[in-house]
């Protein structure tokens, strides 16, 4: 603290207060009418005390899906096909990125150059301008509705790889000559040294990229036509596409509060993580 | 930089790359190649008929009218997140900066909307400002503000501007307030000593501190408004009331997989790319600024 300033202190929790009351409400409102009746929650104005229905609305689109009018799957399916993708996506990315940054840090060979580049140049490609191109490749493979199409083609990373070529080159050369000594491989030498050494990069990264894979939308959108596959983002959108009066907006919200919740529970459990992983992202 | 210990292989290093690159070459280089080869194809939508063309799908959409507009909805559209969503971020941090009881606990609260995707924040704005039943809505009326986002095109695009900014303001927040604790406090002390009220530290001192970081947050937030921004339209407006708040990401997606017209959403894919190299070469500049600053 500089100065002091009491009157400024005040303003200061009063504005930080009410910005995060301002950003706070939308999500408070999900709640609230997530617990109410379906006529409780189409009515204007909305009421904002929690209804008595929170644990009917809940278990209906756990396992009945969440609407009468339109057909769609049991949000509980729709949540597991997100989980699979995420954690595939964060996964796959934090492995193979980590082993081609291995690889350009600690092997001179042939073709480094254009790697790095190539993989590079995969940042000016993101998926929204080469949709019906990738969508197109994806389908002649034959892997539409599968998995592996919702997740293989997003897991490419030069973001990734960046990060763990910057760490790897900060990691003292004299672990690896230590370890040439003693007869380690590089295999030995990346299990037993960098690994341990890169868990917190790993576990950073983790949180973002698990964020990422979760909330993909363009993407599943294309590929998974097939309601069984359906992301629970997906699922949302053809909630609400019957129009104003289908819309059971009780179980829409109570879809909607479930779909946040495991990003938000790994953003607040993992906060010191993920914000670290976010600066690190970026540089 | 470059390592003095290596290892050697002949193999090794080619298996340890394949993955990544495998998935770079099928995923991205082929689709972009694809995608410059289609842009200078006339097809149907079948792919039974095409034939080369040279130029002219890019003619024909710089001489579209409703492509132009798109274009002019997107810059419309990103520098208001830009400028408004890091205006009011920047506000907060300097506030959390400032108090140091609490300012975890903002913290944790201004970081839930990271957390929240696209088509969820879609959702959940246009519920609040539904014409109908939504509760902001509703007290517009009473304040005798006419609201109505489905019929009315700026209405449409306040509304996608919120819901874009409110996602967004986790990130520049928490970009700002590293920023802001970087500074080194004896500047501000010395300042202070100096007679420099906190208004006037801010705007000297700062404000020309962070501005490598407002500059990086900038570009993140036109890429972001430009390309991360489909799932909010989708889920609101659908780039209506008429084509008012179509912007370019989601004028790709409509007319290469509802129109079927596959050349010229090739061509547009074409541009958004050059439009992502440009922002990318942009920010690799500043990286290089930010190294020498440092």
């Amino acid at each position: 603290m500089i100065e002091r300033r009491p009157i400024l202190d005040a303003i200061s929790h009063l504005v930080l207060i009410i910005g995060a009351l301002i950003v706070i409400f939308p999500l408070y409102v999900a709640f609230v009418a997530s617990t109410q009746t379906a006529e409780q929650s189409a009515t204007s104005p909305l009421s904002l005390m929690p209804g008595t229905e929170m644990i009917n609305n809940y278990r209906t689109v756990l396992t009945a899906g969440a609407s009468g009018q339109v057909s769609s799957p049991p949000v509980s399916r729709m949540l597991w096909v997100s989980l699979v993708t995420a954690l595939v996506i964060a996964i796959g990315k934090i492995s193979i990125s980590m082993l081609s940054a291995f690889a350009m840090v600690y092997f001179r060979f042939r073709g480094r150059g254009i790697f790095f580049w190539m993989i590079f140049v995969t940042l000016m490609l993101p998926v929204e301008v080469r949709i019906t191109s990738t969508y197109q490749v994806i389908s002649d493979f034959g892997m539409l509705n599968s998995y592996a199409g919702l997740t293989v083609p997003l897991i490419a990373s030069a973001t990734a790889t960046f990060l763990f070529r910057q760490f790897f080159l900060t990691v003292p050369d004299e672990l690896a000559e230590a370890a040439r000594i003693d007869g380690a491989g590089p295999l030995r030498f990346f299990k037993d040294v960098i690994w341990p050494l890169s868990r917190t990069n790993v576990i950073a990264l983790f949180v973002i990229m698990f964020i990422y894979g979760w909330n993909q939308y363009l993407w599943p959108l294309m590929v998974a036509t097939d309601q069984s596959m359906y992301p629970i983002g997906i699922g949302i959108k053809t909630l609400i596409s019957g129009g104003d009066s289908a819309v059971e907006w009780n179980m829409v919200m109570a879809t909607m509060v479930l779909a946040m919740l495991p990003p938000g529970l790994v953003i607040v459990v993992m906060q010191k993580w993920f914000v670290k992983g976010l600066v690190d992202s970026e540089k | 930089m470059e390592k003095r210990a290596r290892f050697t292989s002949s193999w090794l290093p080619y298996a340890l790359v394949a993955p990544q690159i495998l998935i770079t070459i099928l995923f991205f280089f082929w689709p972009a190649v694809q995608a410059l080869y289609q842009s200078v194809l006339l097809q149907d939508a079948f792919g039974s008929y095409s034939e080369f063309v040279w130029f002219d799908n890019f003619k024909t959409l710089f001489a579209d009218p409703t492509y132009l507009a798109s274009f002019q909805t997107t810059a419309i559209f990103s520098i208001l997140v830009a400028v408004c969503g890091m205006s009011i971020a920047l506000m907060l941090s300097v506030f959390a900066d400032r108090v140091s009881k609490g300012a975890s606990l903002y913290k944790t609260f201004l970081i839930w909307p990271y957390a929240v995707s696209p088509v969820v924040v879609g959702v959940l704005w246009s519920f609040l400002l539904s014409p109908s039943l939504g509760l902001i809505s509703h007290v517009l009326a009473w304040l005798g503000i006419p609201w109505d986002y489905m019929i009315n095109g700026n209405h449409a695009m306040i509304l996608i501007v919120i819901a874009a900014i409110w996602k967004q303001i986790s990130y520049n927040f928490l970009f700002f307030l590293a920023g802001l604790q970087s500074i080194p406090k004896s500047l501000i002390e010395a300042a202070a000593i100096d007679g420099a009220g906190p208004v006037k530290r801010f705007f000297t001192i700062v404000f020309p501190l962070i501005s490598p970081t407002t500059f990086f947050l900038m570009v993140v937030n036109i890429v972001y408004a430009f390309f991360d921004t489909f799932a909010i339209v989708e889920a609101t407006t659908h780039g209506g009331p008429g084509k008012d708040t179509e912007i370019l990401v989601y004028k790709v997606f409509t007319d290469g997989f509802k129109g079927g017209d596959l050349g010229g959403s090739a061509a547009q894919s074409v541009v958004l790319m050059f439009v992502v190299i440009l922002l990318t070469v942009v920010q690799f500049k500043y990286v290089e600024k930010k190294v020498q600053y440092a």
